[in-house]
């Protein structure tokens, strides 16, 4: 049952968006039907209103979160990745962001994401596989153990980070919808709101914003969707409330704000390859060998070190990652 | 003091304008403040003032010969400097901040490996020699041939947009084209032809406001 806490001092305008919301969940109600998904018990639907700093904006967030997102401080189980370099700091990781749905200037997408409604949200995962699902975020809290992990980010731009991630193997996910046979390739597509993203009322890239690996890539260990960072869910500005982090790959890879996940036969088109072929390609793997036309990939600018650190292959995940690739020649397949 | 002030207003107001962004990249710096990445913010504020000022330079001939403002031809020389300075700051950031002066690095990795370095480059080196030889001195030792030797400053520009255009994203070419829209038009105003055609149409109108208030003196 939804439990509703005692509401006597609810000022109006939380009253007036609780209402809101309710007529949201039951339309969100309403399409689970038609999507016929029999994966969703709309259970433990609770919400608290949360008031950001404008009275005007009222914020939902999913109020059973789980113990793994559940911090109200930023938290993290260590404060440093394998290689002993210093986890990068929360007001770092979500105030340096690139996503051009808000904004194409990294430091103002904080701020233009601050209005996005992220709660509540679902995913699809369609395409040719024998059991589809829509699964709401909650049901994804649930069904998949949220863990830590600790993965360097490595942009295109040749800046990186540490960040602490919180969320789950891809694979996970795949399984429970079951890919068929001829399944190759798994497409990722963000959410397309240009009411509420300002970025996609332009026409500086081809939106919704697509991404794809190939089906080996996305069962690997190392891939997961994340839910959270430095153990409290995520930010808008960093792809609420999931996206995919793919640690070997350059930071474009892992597409935010996730909608939809389709398994394909065919390789997906993905957004940048699409808007600029010779400088992006479809496996954009970290490689200080394969020089970008405009970026040197050899080295890398930490944030909040001085100077320069050489980039490494694979984003230091060779060991791991190596066999994927074997044979290829990823000078070419770039 | 009432006369250096009615002749020197013009230029105070135009070069504190034009180090506006650097006193506040100053601030910012000693207020901590440069944001999550100082070696962007700055190397984005001194490349784009450096651009930006030096187009105000490129403008103020015309605005002499086209549109009769003699002013502008007090702040030329300052407006060239300024810019020349943010370009400094600019490579300084690039080698000092980010490369953490890695000379070998620098030079394998980014002057010989990216055309859009080397183009800006290029254009420092031009902006340097312009600043050194903008004395009354070098203009005396040079005499006509300072002309042609600060003519350069065309060629400066070009580099300079070709150098913000060749590092730009498919998404963002908008801006270096904007810019180079600007330049082509600050460079196609000099062509003779163009420049008294110009000229000649300033002319016409000037005539044609001043007729109605000769018809009311009547």
């Amino acid at each position: 049952m939804v439990k509703i806490s005692p509401s006597e001092i609810t000022p109006e305008h939380v009253f007036l968006n609780r209402r809101r919301f309710m007529a949201a969940a039951g339309a969100t109600a309403g399409a689970l039907a038609l999507a016929g998904c029999s994966t969703t018990p709309l259970s433990g639907r609770a919400t608290d209103l949360v008031e950001s700093d404008s009275p005007a904006v009222v914020v939902r967030r999913p109020q059973n979160l789980p113990p793994a997102l559940a911090h109200t401080e930023p938290t993290a189980s260590v404060n440093q990745d394998e290689l002993g370099d210093p986890l990068n700091k929360f007001e770092e990781i979500t105030n340096y962001n690139n996503f051009y749905e808000f904004s194409t200037n990294k430091e103002s997408v904080a701020r233009e994401a601050a209005g996005f409604n992220s709660y509540p949200w679902q995913v699809e995962i369609t395409g040719l596989v024998n059991n589809p699902m829509v699964l709401d975020i909650d049901d994804i809290y649930k069904r998949y153990p949220q863990e830590e992990r600790i993965y360097r980010l490595r942009c295109v731009e040749a800046w990186s980070m540490v960040i602490p991630w919180v969320g789950f193997p891809i694979s996970a996910i795949l399984k429970d919808a079951e890919p068929k046979s001829e399944a190759r390739y798994v497409r990722f597509v963000t959410v397309y709101r240009p009411e509420e993203m300002r970025g996609q009322r332009s026409g500086i890239l081809d939106w919704p914003y697509q991404e794809g690996l190939r089906m080996d890539e996305a069962m690997h260990p190392l891939a997961i969707l994340a839910t959270g960072m430095y153990g409290k869910p995520l930010t808008n500005q960093q792809g609420a409330p999931i996206r995919l982090v793919v640690p070997w790959k350059y930071g474009f890879k892992s597409i935010k704000s996730v909608v939809t996940l389709e398994v394909t036969d065919t390789i997906p088109d993905t957004t940048w390859s699409a808007a600029a072929p010779h400088e992006y390609g479809f496996y954009a793997n970290v490689n200080p060998n394969v020089n970008h036309p405009r970026w040197s990939q050899a080295s890398e600018r930490r944030i909040g070190e001085n100077g320069r650190r050489p980039t490494l292959m694979f984003n230091g995940y060779e060991e791991e990652v190596a066999y994927l690739y074997a044979g290829m020649d990823l000078t070419r397949s770039y | 003091m009432a006369t250096y002030v009615r002749n020197n207003w013009f230029w105070w107001v135009v070069t504190l304008t034009a180090l506006a962004p650097m006193g506040w990249l100053a601030w910012r710096a000693l207020t901590n403040s440069l944001g999550v990445d100082p070696v962007n913010t700055v190397n984005n504020v001194s490349g784009r003032a450096a651009m930006i000022v030096l187009f105000f330079s490129l403008a103020c001939t015309p605005l002499n010969t086209i549109f009769g403002f003699r002013r502008a031809l007090t702040v030329r020389r300052s407006l060239g400097l300024i810019a020349f300075a943010y370009a400094s700051l600019h490579l300084l950031n690039f080698v000092g901040l980010d490369y953490g002066f890695d000379w070998n690095l620098i030079v394998q990795d980014a002057v010989l490996d990216k055309p859009y370095i080397l183009a800006g480059s290029l254009a420092l080196l031009l902006l340097a020699l312009l600043a050194i030889t903008s004395t009354r001195g070098w203009m005396r030792r040079l005499g006509r041939n300072w002309k042609r030797l600060h003519r350069l400053v065309y060629a400066a520009g070009v580099l300079v947009v070709l150098h913000f255009l060749w590092q730009a994203k498919a998404a963002e070419r908008w801006e270096p084209l904007m810019y180079g829209g600007v330049l082509a038009a600050l460079l196609l105003v000099r062509v003779p032809a163009v420049r008294n055609w110009l000229v000649r149409q300033r002319g016409a109108r000037s005539a044609r406001v001043s007729r109605p208030r000769a018809a009311q003196a009547d």
